[in-house]
């Protein structure tokens, strides 16, 4: 009889640590980027293309770079939270427009609201790149001293606003 | 609308699979006849919600309805239909809904050829497959319902990734999951069996084509999904063993050995409760596969947001299935009894080490598949497991299954005699020797590795050829023709799928020794000279595709100065999604491959391209089919066709076939139309 429960012992043994893996996320590789200055950037802006954005600009504040494109159907899960974010006024949100054409971001942000102090363009992903963009929606937070502090890989969310981001915020801002 | 009705067909359907999944198990443990009888059309309604659900998300598909979530994540206006059809089972939820469908298929084509089954026995069968739908359409309904609105509906949809828009992905995950889900009915027979008490040749017969069945869609869909990986992502691999492409080898090394104990069941009654626990291993494993694969436990190439709802519920559910039938195994394999004898040196004996060598290589595919997570899961870092790891614990254990399955077919049952099998393979032995010695110089150069994949190759067609001989030998009068024809297409189906294995171990030797590969900088005019061939680029130039942009490269493949073909590989940006694929451009032949990528663009019109030069490398995927087709053959033999001839089974008195235990075949083919 126990021979015959042996591989029912293998199973549970399995179970155990798939069920502890459930709560692991191996998609979270922590990005080389953190604790490193964000890289440079200067683009146009989204309202305004005769306008360009530099990163240095934005020195001496806290702020969230948020990824986003009109054809990411998840960007549209996190986009009514950023949009109340930027109502609170808590952080200055700038918008990184990621591989979109113009007129369907505008036409998306006028849908859904504009929670983005600007946005800028990224149309060749680019910036994309230098950030380590491997999915949209991205979101980086950045010092005062243009230093990233934290990435969101994937949509922002009421859990990772409350445990993760605004703490952080609280904490670089003070 | 449509939507809507898609999923009230689902709800009606875990309905239906609810009561499937309950009266006839309990009608066949009570002995109530109403009860057992309902199994056959609970499962044809089933079938026919799930078509109908299935062919909702379909049309919503099709008709750009772009206020499905589904829809919206994984299609777009500009997709061309057979895409836009594909990418119903493209995501997450319709890949599920395709899973649940295949099972409702299978369901009834149990139901439909199973009239010569005791009705007990396909009530049970059929309840069983019932509660595994059950599970499938609860985790639909409630964490991925593929009809879930997205309102206001998106003006268009992100696209299917790019990567799935080939044909070969077209058809790839539904081969696949026939294999995966096809599993479940030998899954319902062991457990039926288990239920019932009765496990005898019979079982092991009637359980057989279906085992083979799933089995030979599962070969063909590792074949496509290997093929598509190595002309779609571009850097000329064939197998990475990534997690996922591991997920669908683990079955299929399980579903091999099960292949194999079933014969032995069949034949000789030996092996009942290993057959029994192989059968629901299988299973498990394509179970395991799909949590592994939807749950986002291990990193790959699949979905970005994975829900843990999603996880946790498969995983509860692994656990009542796998878990439960475990238990039964343990409970009712005991009182099994072990069936013949047989010696230490017998064809039994052999079957049995080469089925506990592929339970262990599963199980080193499996260790390395989880082992980042175990670690992860003991806090002990993030690590991945390479191909390394896996070719060094892999090949070994090959070796020698390989070298049994060279004498298993010549051992007898029951009792051989090793001296005399040595006698008898002394000449296959040297000439496979001498061959895969000799055979490096003829390719150029001489690999010890390579000598050793030739030498497990030959001895497997050397083997085949001896058994073939000596099998003419004692098969009466007659001239060679008569004499071949005499033989059963099992016996065929044997050897075909054999050879199917030494032509995919000479492909994959002989690609591993001799492939080159070049990633070079080609100005436009330059050349470069591999294998014996010369490629000239002459630029590239931009072209539209319907919901792509792509620069095409344009290469002169040239023999001797001679021009014999034009080679046009593409770099593709997607327009919704700006993703950017290669699409290499392959020149098969039957010796060799080249195999064209472009890589990046440089200035003044030149690019870096990648050449490779792959000698042998179709034989991979051209075994693989020889292993499918061997397995077709195996199911269309004499013993399962008879019945097509011959209505009345019971009747019918299977003169020429020596192996039949007590039952007459009872597995029909033609019953339908009975």
């Amino acid at each position: 009889m126990t021979r015959f429960l042996l591989p029912l012992a293998a199973f549970i043994v399995l179970v155990l640590f798939l069920a502890v893996g459930l709560g692991l996320k191996p998609r979270e590789v922590p990005s080389p980027l953190i604790g490193k200055p964000a890289p440079v950037f200067q683009s146009q802006l989204l309202h305004e293309p005769g306008k360009t954005l530099a990163s240095q600009d934005n020195l001496g504040k806290v702020w969230l770079l948020n990824v986003w494109a009109s054809w990411c159907v998840s960007c549209r899960e996190e986009h009514p939270l950023l949009v109340e974010l930027a109502k609170s006024g808590i952080v200055p949100i700038y918008g990184l427009n990621y591989k979109d054409k113009p007129d369907l971001a505008l036409q998306w942000l006028s849908q859904y609201g504009d929670p983005y102090i600007v946005s800028v363009v990224d149309p060749e992903g680019r910036i994309g790149i230098d950030y380590g963009v491997y999915g949209v929606p991205e979101t980086y937070v950045i010092d005062k001293n243009g230093v990233i502090r934290h990435k969101q890989i994937g949509p922002v969310t009421v859990e990772s606003l409350e445990k993760k981001i605004l703490p952080l915020i609280k904490e670089l801002q003070g | 609308m449509i939507p809507e009705l898609g999923n009230f067909a689902l709800i009606l359907a875990l309905l239906l699979a609810l009561t499937q999944g309950t009266l006839p198990i309990i009608g066949a443990a009570r002995g109530i006849p109403s009860w057992i009888a309902l199994a056959r059309p609970v499962v044809q309604g089933q079938f026919v919600f799930l078509a109908i659900a299935f062919g909702c998300l379909a049309y919503s598909f099709v008709n750009n309805d772009f206020s499905v979530m589904n829809v919206a994540r994984n299609s777009n206006s500009e997709l061309p239909i057979q895409y836009r059809i594909a990418a119903s089972w493209g995501s997450h939820e319709g890949s599920l809904l395709l899973w649940v469908f295949m099972l409702s298929a299978w369901s009834v084509a149990v139901s439909v050829f199973s009239r010569h089954l005791p009705d007990e026995m396909v009530a049970r069968v059929l309840g069983v497959m019932g509660l595994v739908s059950v599970g499938f359409i609860l985790f639909l309904l409630v964490t991925s319902n593929p009809f879930d609105r997205l309102l206001p509906a998106a003006l268009e949809g992100s696209d299917l990734n790019p990567l799935l828009q080939d044909p070969g992905m077209v058809i790839h995950p539904p081969m696949l999951y026939m294999g995966y889900v096809g599993f479940s009915v030998a899954f319902a027979f062991a457990i039926a069996a288990l239920l019932s008490g009765q496990m005898d040749a019979a079982w092991a017969r009637w359980s057989r084509p279906w085992t083979t069945v799933a089995w030979v869609f599962l070969t063909i869909g590792i074949m496509l999904g290997s093929w598509w990986a190595y002309y779609e992502l571009g850097w000329g691999g064939w197998w990475f063993w990534d997690p996922v492409e591991n997920a669908s080898f683990l079955p299929w090394l399980v579903g091999t050995a099960l292949v194999h104990s079933l014969a032995v069941t069949e034949k000789r009654g030996s092996f009942k409760s290993w057959t029994v626990l192989l059968a629901i291993c299988a299973f498990s494993l394509s179970l395991l596969g799909t949590f592994l694969v939807r749950s986002g436990v291990l990193t790959s190439v699949h979905a970005f947001a994975t829900d843990p709802a999603r996880g946790i519920f498969i995983l509860a559910f692994l656990v009542i299935v796998i878990g439960s039938s475990l238990l039964l195994f343990a409970w009712r394999a005991p009182k099994v009894g072990l069936g013949g004898k047989f010696d230490l040196v017998s064809r039994e004996s052999m079957l049995l080490a080469n089925n506990l060598l592929l339970m262990v290589a599963a199980g080193s595919v499996l260790l390395g598949t989880l082992y980042p997570l175990i670690m992860d899961s003991l806090d002990l870092g993030k690590i991945s497991v390479g191909p390394p790891y896996f070719e060094a614990v892999f090949v070994p254990l090959m070796t020698p299954a390989i070298f049994l399955m060279g004498l298993g077919p010549l051992a007898r049952w029951k009792q051989a005699s090793l001296p005399e099998l040595m006698l008898r393979l002394r000449w296959a032995f040297g000439v496979s020797v001498v061959t895969a010695l000799l055979m490096p110089f003829v390719m150029g150069e001489w690999k010890p590795l390579v000598s050793f994949g030739l030498l497990l190759a030959f001895w497997i067609i050397a083997t085949i050829f001896v058994s073939i001989r000596q099998r003419l030998h004692n098969s009466g009068q007659g001239g060679l023709f008569t004499k071949l024809a005499r033989q059963s297409r099992s016996y065929y189906s044997m050897h075909l799928a054999h050879l199917g294995i030494a032509v995919f171990i000479i492909g994959v030797t002989l690609v591993n020794g001799y492939e080159t590969e070049k990633d070079v900088r080609m100005e436009i005019g330059s050349t470069v000279t591999m294998g014996g061939y010369t490629f000239r680029f002459n630029g590239a130039s931009p072209v539209s595709g319907p919901n792509y942009q792509a620069m095409r490269g344009d290469i002169d493949v040239l023999r001797n100065g001679e021009k014999i073909r034009v080679m046009q590989p593409e770099k593709r940006t997607y327009n919704a999604s700006g993703m950017a694929m290669t699409e290499p451009a392959i020149d098969t032949g039957f010796l060799r491959d080249l195999y064209v990528a472009m890589g990046e663009p440089l200035e003044d019109g030149a690019w870096v391209v990648r050449v490779y030069h792959k000698p042998f490398v179709d034989w991979i995927w051209f075994g693989c089919l020889l292993m499918a087709f061997g397995g077709i053959l195996a199911v269309t033999d004499r013993r399962y066709r008879l019945k097509v001839h011959n209505k009345h089974a019971e009747n019918a008195t299977v003169a020429d076939d020596k192996r039949v235990a007590s039952n007459p075949p009872r597995l029909s083919t033609g019953g339908k139309k009975a």
